[in-house]
């Protein structure tokens, strides 16, 4: 326990010194975790939303259907079967239909899906009551993004022409009876939402769908033919993929955080190694051993990595849970800039396993550093030491 | 080893490569100590009294002939072996002091206790009465840098001693210290091996440590010049 005891002793004594680097260290520290528990608190918070708005408990999709894929959309309807009819009736799961239409906004022309859902459905944490009782022939509710890109308010009128089951194009007026803000931009951007049975009628779909989405935590019934059923793992994998490449690129930052503070931990060991060599010789003409030398050093450099959490801790404590606690808020326009769904603010989750990662590479990188240059006292003679030379 | 001695060189030699050439730092030095001696190397610089208080202390090995200090054979002696030696049995002092800076008075005197494995209470007790052999109980809490060469000497001092070791060897310790703190430094080492039989082998330049050596050896280019009993030896105790 004598080198450990000796490590604390000498590193306290250094002063403003270990402080200095402790404090570089320290925002390293500091900022991986919190970076690491914004992105974590991203995907807990995309994943709610867009589960709540749109993906539910998973999603039945009639075979054929690709969301990737527009061609695919003009034949993707089916009749709803009974096993989904069962519970769409029962309220725990909403049919959806995807038309594929155009509509000439301020005379332009732009492609977008016609998506007929149940004014009264309750299984997804959507608006589409909206589209009950406003009185028009046609109405349609659309996002804010896509009130802004085609350049339509509420109580507008919209063209819009579609085909309908049997290939013949009609064209009809759309009145707009509600723009929605939401922060999900896949039930938004280049879609307008209807009435499902409306929407069945003018495309000549009766009690047809495309997909029916089970609301939250309903079991899925099991193998339906002609139906694929997508659960949220898959529904969830290209937005986590997303979350994780631009985790990837956010971990840069603290590679060379982590570099600059490993590099100051390693300037200042093998400098104090230097400045310390007559104080090496001194130890070993007492008795220390080359090994015990090594061991010291590396852990003086080491204890960096400690005072640095304990630092850390000092400033980064509170300020992880200012923001844990009032989230981080972003303007809609930045929400966007992330091109992915960002609630009103995200708020960061730091797990025990975060922290004790992170505190654990922490460690272990500051103790690599330090022993790099502190083999070198492994080659040191106690005289040459002594004398002030270094081999 | 015959009865009571506590070094004894035989044929020691060390010769240091110097690019092609060789440097002979001791040339067949036959040299034997007691315990309880307080003798002196001198001779003019380059003659090789470090060399050979660095090999008596398991510092650095021989290159010929043999070195025993305490029962053990210094050119045999495992690196691990040396330092535990040196650790237990021997005390240093320098001619710079070699103190820790950043350790207090109380925290150098302590580290080869430390080493030792000394429990606290036996410890604390061990650095005290060495702060008191050498005037510097008032001092506990400084550090290195608040005192003066005379003090930092000391402070080694009472480092080297506090194990109660065999032996203590001093290159030069008042190299660096005016006429007054030398003497101070040589009565508090003189003190400390007629109360404690410590043996204490110095290398100086110095007349007046030389005043107080008990026995005299002289070493020129490596050899045992002259081997004879100091301006001290009456005060045998
Ligand atoms: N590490 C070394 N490498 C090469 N030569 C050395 C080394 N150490 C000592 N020497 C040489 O060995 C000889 C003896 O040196 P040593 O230091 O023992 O002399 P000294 O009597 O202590 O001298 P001084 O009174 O100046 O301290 C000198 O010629 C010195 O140059
Ligand atoms: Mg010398």
């Amino acid at each position: 326990m004598i080198i450990p005891k000796l490590a604390l002793r000498n590193m306290l004594g250094a002063g403003i010194k270990t402080w200095l680097n402790a404090a570089v260290l320290s925002m390293a520290f500091v900022t991986i975790i919190g970076a690491q528990g914004l992105y974590r608190g991203w995907d807990a918070d995309i994943s709610r939303i867009m589960t709540a708005a749109e993906y539910g408990g998973g999603q039945y999709w009639v075979k054929g259907f690709d969301p990737y894929d527009p061609f695919t959309l003009q034949d993707a309807h089916a009749a709803v079967p009974p096993a989904l009819t069962e519970r769409v009736e029962a309220g725990k799961a909403t049919a959806l239909l995807y038309v594929p239409a155009t509509i000439y906004p301020g005379g332009r022309i732009r492609s977008v899906v016609l998506k007929g859902i149940e004014p009264g459905q309750k299984a997804l944490e959507f608006p589409s009551s909206a589209l009950a009782g406003s009185g028009a022939e046609l109405p349609a509710l659309i996002g804010n993004r896509m009130a802004k890109a085609a350049g339509l308010a509420k109580g507008d009128t919209v063209t819009a022409r579609w085909r309908d089951a049997r290939g013949s194009y009609d064209a009809r007026d759309l009145t707009i009876v509600e723009v929605m803000r939401t922060s999900v931009q896949s039930i938004d951007e280049g879609q307008i939402w209807m009435p499902l049975q409306t929407l069945r009628k003018m495309a000549g779909m009766p009690g047809e769908a495309t997909m029916v989405t089970l609301a939250k935590d309903i079991p899925a019934p099991g193998a339906i033919p002609g139906w694929d059923f997508k659960g949220l793992d898959l529904l969830l994998k290209d937005i986590r993929d997303l979350i994780a490449a631009k985790q990837i690129g956010g971990s840069i930052v603290y590679v060379i955080l982590m570099f600059l503070a490993m590099l100051a931990v390693f300037d200042t060991q093998l400098l104090s190694i230097w400045r310390r060599r007559k104080e090496i010789g001194t130890m070993m003409a007492m008795g220390v051993t080359r090994g015990r030398a090594v061991a010291l050093f590396t852990l003086e450099g080491g204890l960096n990595g400690v005072f640095a959490a304990l630092l850390g801790a000092v400033w980064g404590i509170p300020l992880l849970a200012y923001f844990a606690k009032h989230g981080m808020t972003f303007t809609s326009e930045q929400a966007d800039s992330f091109g992915m769904a960002v609630d009103k603010g995200i708020f960061p989750v730091y797990g025990a396993g975060l922290v004790l990662g992170t505190t654990f590479l922490v460690f272990a990188v500051t103790l690599i550093v330090s022993y790099l240059p502190a083999r070198k006292i492994s080659r040191l003679k106690a005289t040459d030491a002594l004398r002030g030379r270094m081999s | 080893m015959e009865n009571g001695m506590l070094i004894k060189t035989t044929d020691l030699t060390k010769v240091y490569p110097m690019g092609g050439q060789s440097i002979t730092a001791l040339d067949k030095v036959n040299l034997s100590f007691a315990k309880g001696e307080f003798a002196g190397l001198v001779g003019p610089s380059g003659s090789g009294k470090t060399t050979l208080l660095n090999i008596l202390g398991s510092l650095d090995v021989p290159t010929r002939g043999s070195a025993e200090v305490l029962g053990e054979k210094i050119e045999t002696l495992t690196h691990r072996k040396a330092a535990e030696l040196r650790n237990h049995h021997i005390g240093f002092i320098f001619q710079t002091f070699n103190l820790l800076p950043v350790y207090t008075v109380y925290e150098n005197v302590e580290f080869p206790l430390l080493l030792l494995g000394m429990a606290p209470a036996a410890r604390r007790r061990a650095v005290l009465a060495a702060l008191e052999w050498v005037h510097l109980s008032d001092r506990a809490r400084s550090r290195p840098a608040q005192l003066s060469g005379g003090q930092c000497q000391r402070v080694a001092i009472a480092r080297a001693v506090v194990k109660k070791p065999d032996l203590v060897l001093a290159d030069e310790p008042t190299a660096n210290l005016d006429a007054e703190n030398s003497h101070h430094i040589l009565h508090t080492m003189a003190d400390i091996n007629r109360d404690l039989g410590t043996t204490f082998l110095f290398s100086t330049h110095d007349d007046k440590v030389i005043s107080h050596l008990r026995r005299k050896i002289t070493l020129i280019d490596g050899r045992v010049a002259k081997d004879e009993p100091g301006p001290a030896a009456e005060k045998r105790p």
